[in-house]
């Protein structure tokens, strides 16, 4: 007989990515919901996805300002925390609202069957509906200061996979973990507000790769925030020229995105189905 | 015939935490396992240190294409646990389960529903999470709307609605949703009795169409309705399985929730009265055992009794008390000059219409209106909400007072 199910103890189902395609329907509307539902009753609605970057972007201008770091030559300051800000700011929202998503779908995991992979994966998509809103800042950037990308930018979408992928790898696992330890919802917070600090929002990588103060082992340290690389890249998109895309940190930063997905999966297919019963 | 759904050893582990890993644990948790604690003979301990618990062991059955099975038990019993294993919610601790078919279940009224989505949006992302297409709720979608009886509101977010609104809406995606093998969870006792009455008769209109469906609920009447077959379960093992009225009867006479036989125990003085009682049965109209009567059926309360001495001016009388211990009603027989023998006396409701609730019985006879026996707390009768009213003026059946009956009422314009 067609679509005959065997529930066994430990029995991992080998239908798991078939049933993760059948149920697209369902991530698709996870996502819808999330997307009506973040800006209801919000009066200015969506225009807050453009806010909140904007304001962050003013702030790091200022201190940027106020601190004399260097830009490099011919990019303006806003221009340059802007290349930063956004792609910093998806990946942070979509790791932090991924990573809470099966504990605020936690009486969808008790009373439904489905994939649980769809439920971190599906809010990822709210993040990159706000973020490709808050590109506007950048274009408004552009416009103001008569800025030209090279042909690079075309390739700011492989960038944008990138953070993707970190965000989804680091979210899926930390939503696995979250179920158990509530722990993470504290740690993640935390996480997110460290990482601003120790990525090239308001410096450039360069600055860090070059200067003869700082030890290698620091650097490497540095480099190994895969963050680092996704900036970067995006700066290099943008900015073209100017920026020098630092390769060894670059292939580090692709290698640790990946770990980090396989690492994710692999974790929260391992406990996905005690979910349920711990949750 | 090949069965779709066969169940063999299926055992369900749980292990009990430590009570400072309890942070999290939410409170009903704690609350369903302190009854089952209370059930399991006051074994309250339970909870104190890591302990194994089996919420299923051993169960095995099979149900075949087209049956309507009823799992019955106590709260507690296993039943949940067995439709979460079923529906891969969670997972067994062993055994197996072997599912030929699309299976859906409805262990909840309104999964997923979000307060700020509209009427219509929650109609959508419900039906994907009951799993059906988006094709399937738009060809459904006006269906589904009609039968909710909410379309003026269509387009009103939900956290605005009445309960009632709010179950009729998420109750009409769940009905309309089309698997081999449904199973349902005690979705019933919510909404207004029209309502739910509407949903038992839709319930039996689905299962008209050769689906397998499998349905847990405490209202036995309900479960009469909708099944064929049952299963008894009781402390996580299956005690019986056949036609549905065997296994009924049966959960009624292990039970001792409500029952439909009180015995009533000879007391070391009842020797020396003229004669006392020695059982109250609970019955239908038609004189079968029942535990619970649904609003407006008919009911009847027998009371079997021994005369040992000729008794003049015999009146035998059983009062209603509500759970507030307020008298309700009292009846009375005619008064009669009674020779000694066995009886029996049956009490037969009349047309009016108490609210749903269980009510203690007070048990008395006498003899020129001096009582030589008397008894509070005789017995039980549970009138519960699920019915077939046969007067459709009726809302609904409980927190709206004691009796029921409609009056007239008239509006007229001025």
């Amino acid at each position: 007989m067609v679509n005959r199910v065997i529930i066994e103890p430990g029995g991992k189902s080998k239908k798991y990515w078939s049933d993760l395609w059948k149920f697209r329907g369902l991530f698709y509307y996870l996502a819808w919901r999330d997307v009506l539902v973040r800006y209801k009753q919000a009066t200015i609605g969506i225009a807050w996805s453009v806010i909140r970057p904007l304001l962050t972007i003013i702030i790091f201008c200022v201190i940027g300002k106020l601190l004399h770091i260097q830009t490099p030559a011919g990019i303006h300051r806003a221009i340059f925390v802007c290349t930063a800000i956004l792609p910093w700011q998806y990946f942070s929202t979509a790791f932090s609202e991924s990573s809470n998503s099966l504990l605020a779908n936690s009486n969808l995991l008790t009373k439904v069957y489905f994939p649980r992979l769809i439920v971190p994966a599906s809010t990822i998509i709210v993040s990159l509906i706000d973020f490709l809103t808050s590109l506007a800042i950048l274009f408004g950037f552009m416009i103001y200061y008569r800025f030209v990308p090279g042909w690079n930018v075309v390739l700011i979408p492989l960038f944008l996979l990138q953070a993707t992928m970190m965000s989804m790898g680091a979210g899926i696992f930390i939503a696995a973990l979250n179920v158990k330890y509530r722990d993470f919802k504290f740690i993640v917070p935390f996480m997110v507000q460290f990482g601003l600090y120790i990525s090239p929002v308001v410096f450039s990588s360069d600055a860090v790769f070059k200067s003869e103060s700082i030890p290698s082992f620091l650097k490497f340290i540095y480099s190994l925030n895969p963050m680092v690389g996704v900036i970067d890249g995006f700066r290099w998109c943008i900015l073209g020229g100017a920026i020098n895309l630092y390769m060894p940190g670059f292939l580090i930063s692709i290698g640790i995105s990946i770990l980090l997905v396989i690492l994710g999966i692999w974790y929260f297919r391992k406990t996905e189905r005690s979910f349920a019963d711990v949750i | 015939m090949e069965p779709v759904l066969k169940i063999e050893n299926l055992g369900k582990k749980y292990m009990l935490q430590h009570q400072t890993q309890e942070k999290y644990v939410a409170l009903r948790d704690v609350i369903t396992d302190k009854a089952k604690s209370a059930l399991r003979g006051g074994k309250g301990k339970i909870h104190k240190s890591s302990e194994e618990f089996w919420a299923l062991k051993d169960v095995s059955f099979e149900v075949n294409k087209g049956d309507r099975l009823g799992i019955i038990g106590r709260n507690g019993a296993g039943k949940s646990t067995l439709l979460k294993i079923i529906s891969q919610i969670t997972e067994p601790t062993e055994g197996r389960i072997t599912i030929d078919g699309r299976v859906a279940s409805l262990l909840e009224v309104g999964t997923g529903f979000h307060p700020e989505l509209t009427g219509r949006e929650n109609i959508f992302l419900n039906g994907s999470i009951l799993g059906m297409s988006k094709k399937e709720i738009q060809s459904k979608f006006d269906e589904i709307v009609a039968f909710s009886e909410v379309e003026k509101f269509l387009d009103t977010p939900v956290k605005r609605y009445s309960s009632g609104m709010y179950v009729r809406l998420a109750f009409s995606v769940a009905a309309h949703l089309e698997p081999d093998i449904l199973i349902i969870d005690e979705v019933l006792a919510v909404g207004d009795f029209a309502f739910q009455k509407k949903c038992i008769k839709k319930i039996q209109e689905v299962s008209g169409h050769g689906r397998t469906i499998l349905f847990v609920s405490h209202n036995m009447f309900a479960i009469q309705k909708v099944c064929t077959t049952g299963v008894l379960i009781k402390g996580g093992e299956v005690i019986a399985n056949g036609h549905i009225e065997n296994i009924v009867k049966k959960y009624i006479e292990t039970s001792d929730v409500t029952q439909s036989v009180y015995e009533i125990p000879a007391s070391a003085d009842s020797k020396d009265l003229p004669g006392y009682p020695s059982r109250i049965q609970i019955e239908d109209g038609d004189s079968n055992l029942i535990t619970e009567i649904p609003v407006g059926k008919i009911w009847q309360i027998r009371v079997l009794f021994n005369l040992k001495e000729e008794v003049e001016h015999f009146i035998i009388a059983i009062g209603l008390k509500n759970q507030d211990e307020i008298p309700i009603r009292t009846f009375y027989s005619k008064p009669i000059d009674m020779k000694p023998g066995n009886y029996e006396a049956i009490f037969r409701s009349d047309n009016i219409m108490l609210a749903a609730e269980a009510y203690s019985l007070v048990l008395g006879l006498s003899s020129h209106e001096n009582s030589f026996f008397y008894m509070d707390n005789a017995g039980k009768i549970h009138i519960s909400e699920l019915t077939e009213v046969a007067d459709d003026r009726i809302v609904r059946v409980s927190s709206v007072g004691l009796i029921l009956n409609p009056i007239e009422v008239v509006i007229n314009r001025l």
